[in-house]
């Protein structure tokens, strides 16, 4: 478990606890400053087919400016072999042997699935990637993907774009435990800085977001909003959170309470 | 030769991979694919189409 100041993804230190999305802003202009403002060092991009050539280089160019670690996906593949080659595909593009392996199973809630990811995962290991696969919240899905080679796990906390919040605490509770030494991060279906913050608050290691923040009425300012859970939940994390109780006890002291059994 | 860039159909002259990806009008940075495999840049000058291949230009975009 990261216990220290930094995030560490393969080896590799990270100040910022949140990792966001290039995706779905209003306008580019938006996009850089959301980015800016949330405090981020990784921002995530992917590869689609050239139509305009001016319009990709622009993104990129904005990308490119903000300084920040590329993180690309391969969003949208149904299958292994696809995976595999948007994957290299990153590899060549963007010149970073990391990637955030994405394989849907299902397109209604987009649903990661399971069987393809340790697939292409063992693939993609073998052939020097750094694979941070976006999975579902099973512990034994995770447990063998760790074995695997992957030293970053990224569990949904609810479909992508959902803005549910973690729809299973219970279950990636779990994994926090059973995997103490990995690199957890929440990715997808985030709606409010508190489901970030409470990610973090139960010692997940960082979060990864994008339609939180494009999708809110004001991205930039929610940008920070989200920097901010995710720095409370960390402290929140480290500072251990008192023990539940389901009695209740006063805070304020009984002793010389006036008015006492005087009714 | 018939081949298709990104879905669309094309009649080429030339074979040569590099050759086509020009005519098409290609703009770094980008990636290529030929029927699904992976054709790393340092092959692009040395690899040639053939009838019916499908290439795909990949260039960075906006992602979540």
């Amino acid at each position: 478990m990261q216990t220290k100041g930094c995030l560490t993804i393969y080896g590799e230190q990270i100040k910022s606890r949140l990792l966001i999305g290039s995706a779905l802003y209003p306008s580019p202009d938006i996009m850089t400053q959301s980015i800016v403002a949330s405090g981020a060092e990784i921002v995530t991009v992917s590869l689609r087919r050239q139509q305009s050539a001016a319009a990709g280089d622009d993104f990129w160019q904005l990308i490119k400016n903000t300084g920040l670690k590329i993180l690309p996906n391969t969003a949208g593949c149904h299958s292994v072999k696809e995976a595999i080659t948007l994957a290299k595909m990153c590899r060549e593009v963007f010149a970073t042997d990391w990637i955030k392996l994405e394989l849907i199973g299902d397109d209604y809630n987009l649903q990661p699935d399971p069987f393809a990811l340790l697939e292409a995962t063992k693939i993609l290991i073998k052939d020097g990637f750094k694979v941070l696969p976006y999975c579902t919240d099973d512990l034994v899905l995770c447990q063998r993907l760790n074995e695997l080679g992957c030293e970053v796990l990224m569990p949904w906390g609810a479909p992508i774009g959902t803005g549910k919040g973690l729809l299973n605490s219970y279950n990636l509770k779990t994994i926090r435990e059973r995997l103490p030494d990995t690199t957890l991060i929440v990715d997808a279906g985030l709606g409010l800085p508190s489901h970030a913050c409470q990610a973090l608050e139960m010692g997940y290691d960082a979060v990864l977001l994008n339609s939180a923040i494009a999708g809110a009425g004001c991205p930039i300012t929610m940008s920070r909003a989200f920097k901010a859970a995710v720095e409370a939940g960390r402290f929140a994390y480290k500072a251990k959170a008192m023990p539940e109780k389901d009695v209740a006890a006063p805070s304020t002291p009984t002793m010389g309470m006036p008015f006492w059994h005087q009714q | 030769m018939n081949i298709t860039i990104n879905g669309e159909l094309l009649n080429v002259n030339n074979k040569a991979l590099v050759e086509v990806l020009q005519s098409f009008g290609a703009a770094a940075p980008f990636a290529v694919a030929v029927n699904s495999e992976f054709i790393p840049q340092s092959q692009h000058s040395n690899y040639v189409l053939n009838e019916g291949d499908s290439v795909e230009l990949l260039s960075p975009i906006q992602g979540g």
